[in-house]
């Protein structure tokens, strides 16, 4: 078994043994929904109007919030020092850490995510193009966060450096995202939308690894 | 031509070089700013004709354009200098990339403040959310990130290889701002200057614009070189010349 499948398997297995790992960013999710109605108004019609966007919004938080564990461990513990010195391509290792975390984070959200918009009344033709929309853009949401969790990786307290440096380069993708699903309910097209959310994830899928790697390696230094 | 490029960019290696250098170039920046952002800035606010429809309100575009271009060329050159230093670890290159960070923030953060006072008479309100100004408030962001990010690690020289390649992820994001206009074409009135076609802006009004847009990069020139010369200071501080530059009299 080569080193990246026992990597993926093992962090698998981790998070399983772990449900708090998977189930954790799942119920912040629920909580942020759950503060809109309560803030803003619960009238039906506001509601599913805004549902889109709030749905996306939570959705980015969550993944924001399980991303500081992302390479901390590795980090602190030496398995990153034995990585790099195996010889294998940080390269495949960022790619493998990413696949897990969106496992854990980005594919429970997409799946759950259609139920909770029914709190949030969501027009009813726009529930494929928000598990669309989430399937493709989650894992960018990862990608670019698994750049700012190896960067900030040795910074103590680096859970709010992590957000200050990543939430900008999430807008992009929220403002597709969201609008995927902004349009799908008012009956329009949103081909558009989800193809710009697959072509940004061709782009991260090859270049943020290259990015992850590089940050990593800093933290050999230290 | 190639090998006197190289030349200067070996030579751009050593602090101590740039440091001589640059008191001699500084004057050659500093002056023609301040003549071009005068006369720009004169011709501009006081005899350049109003606009027929939005009157004297449009001048703050002498401000407003230049500063804009100017906060996203600066983010790609502080990219680059962060790529310089990631591929070939030198030190200058860092010290600019993080020179240049405040000042292009300062002028993405000059930018859309004009762009708020320009918008209340023009477009009723300080602020819309429309794409080429989230876009801009989105390049201010990502220079508060690669900021923070450069003061961030244990290690100056970890902050600044964060930071750089922060930079380069981002830079990404610049082909986006640039083309916001035309992709979702909201409220910001497209692009007057082009490059390749003929510029829609009336030829009185446009002739101070692009003066300001050179003295605005000269301005920029000259303050990465007083940061710069700084930063060299501040990094060398422990070696001999700066030492002998700051107490001649202590010499042995």
């Amino acid at each position: 078994m080569s080193l990246v499948t026992a990597t993926i398997k093992r962090d698998l297995v981790i998070a399983a043994r772990n449900p708090g790992e998977w189930l954790n960013p799942l119920m912040f999710f629920l909580m942020v929904l759950a503060l809109f109605p309560l803030a803003v108004d619960p009238d039906p019609k506001f509601l599913s109007k805004i549902a889109a966007g709030v749905v996306w919004v939570a959705a980015l938080l969550a993944t924001l919030l399980s991303l500081d564990a992302l390479f901390k461990a590795d980090v602190e513990d030496g398995t990153l020092e034995q990585w790099l010195a195996s010889g294998e391509s940080l390269f495949a290792m960022a790619l493998g850490k990413v696949f897990v975390h969106w496992c854990i984070s980005g594919l429970p959200l997409t799946l759950v995510a259609p139920l909770l918009a029914l709190m949030m009344n969501l027009p009813e033709n726009a529930y494929s193009a928000l598990f669309f929309s989430l399937l493709l853009g989650t894992p960018i949401l990862s990608l670019l966060g698994a750049v700012g969790a190896a960067l900030t990786a040795g910074v103590r307290s680096g859970g709010l450096l992590l957000s200050l440096v990543i939430l900008p380069l999430y807008i992009p993708i929220l403002i597709f995202g969201a609008s995927a699903v902004y349009h799908a309910g008012i009956g329009m097209e949103y081909a558009g939308q989800l193809g710009f959310l697959g072509s940004f994830l061709c782009i991260s899928l090859t270049l943020t690894p290259f990015a992850v790697a590089g940050a990593l390696k800093l933290n050999l230094s230290r | 031509m190639w090998e006197a490029l190289k030349r200067l960019y070996h030579r751009m290696g050593s602090p101590k070089w740039f440091y001589e250098i640059s008191a001699v170039w500084l004057p050659w920046f500093a002056i023609p700013a301040a003549l071009f952002l005068i006369v720009g800035a004169v011709w501009g606010l006081a005899f350049a004709p109003a606009d027929y429809q939005q009157g004297n309100s449009f001048r703050i575009i002498y401000i407003h354009v230049p500063t804009a271009i100017l906060a996203q060329s600066a983010y790609a050159m502080m990219a680059i200098s962060g790529a310089i230093f990631l591929i070939w670890r030198m030190k200058m290159a860092a010290w600019v990339a993080a020179s240049i960070a405040p000042i292009g923030a300062s002028f993405c953060f000059v930018a859309l403040i004009t762009g708020a006072i320009w918008g209340k008479p023009t477009w009723g309100t300080w602020w819309v959310w429309d794409a080429r100004l989230t876009s801009m408030l989105l390049l201010l962001f990502l220079y508060f990130g690669v900021m923070a990010l450069q003061k961030a690690m244990d290690t100056e020289e970890n902050s600044a290889k964060a930071g750089a390649i922060l930079s380069l992820v981002g830079l990404v994001n610049i082909p986006i701002i640039k083309y916001s206009v035309e992709w979702w074409n909201t409220l910001h009135q497209p692009a007057t200057l082009k490059l390749t076609e003929e510029s829609t802006m009336a030829m009185e009004m446009l002739i101070p614009l692009l003066i300001m847009i050179v003295g605005f990069y000269l301005l920029f020139a000259t303050l990465i070189f007083m940061r710069t010369r700084n930063h060299v200071l501040w990094h060398e501080r422990k070696k001999n010349w700066v030492k002998k530059l700051i107490q001649p009299e202590a010499e042995k």
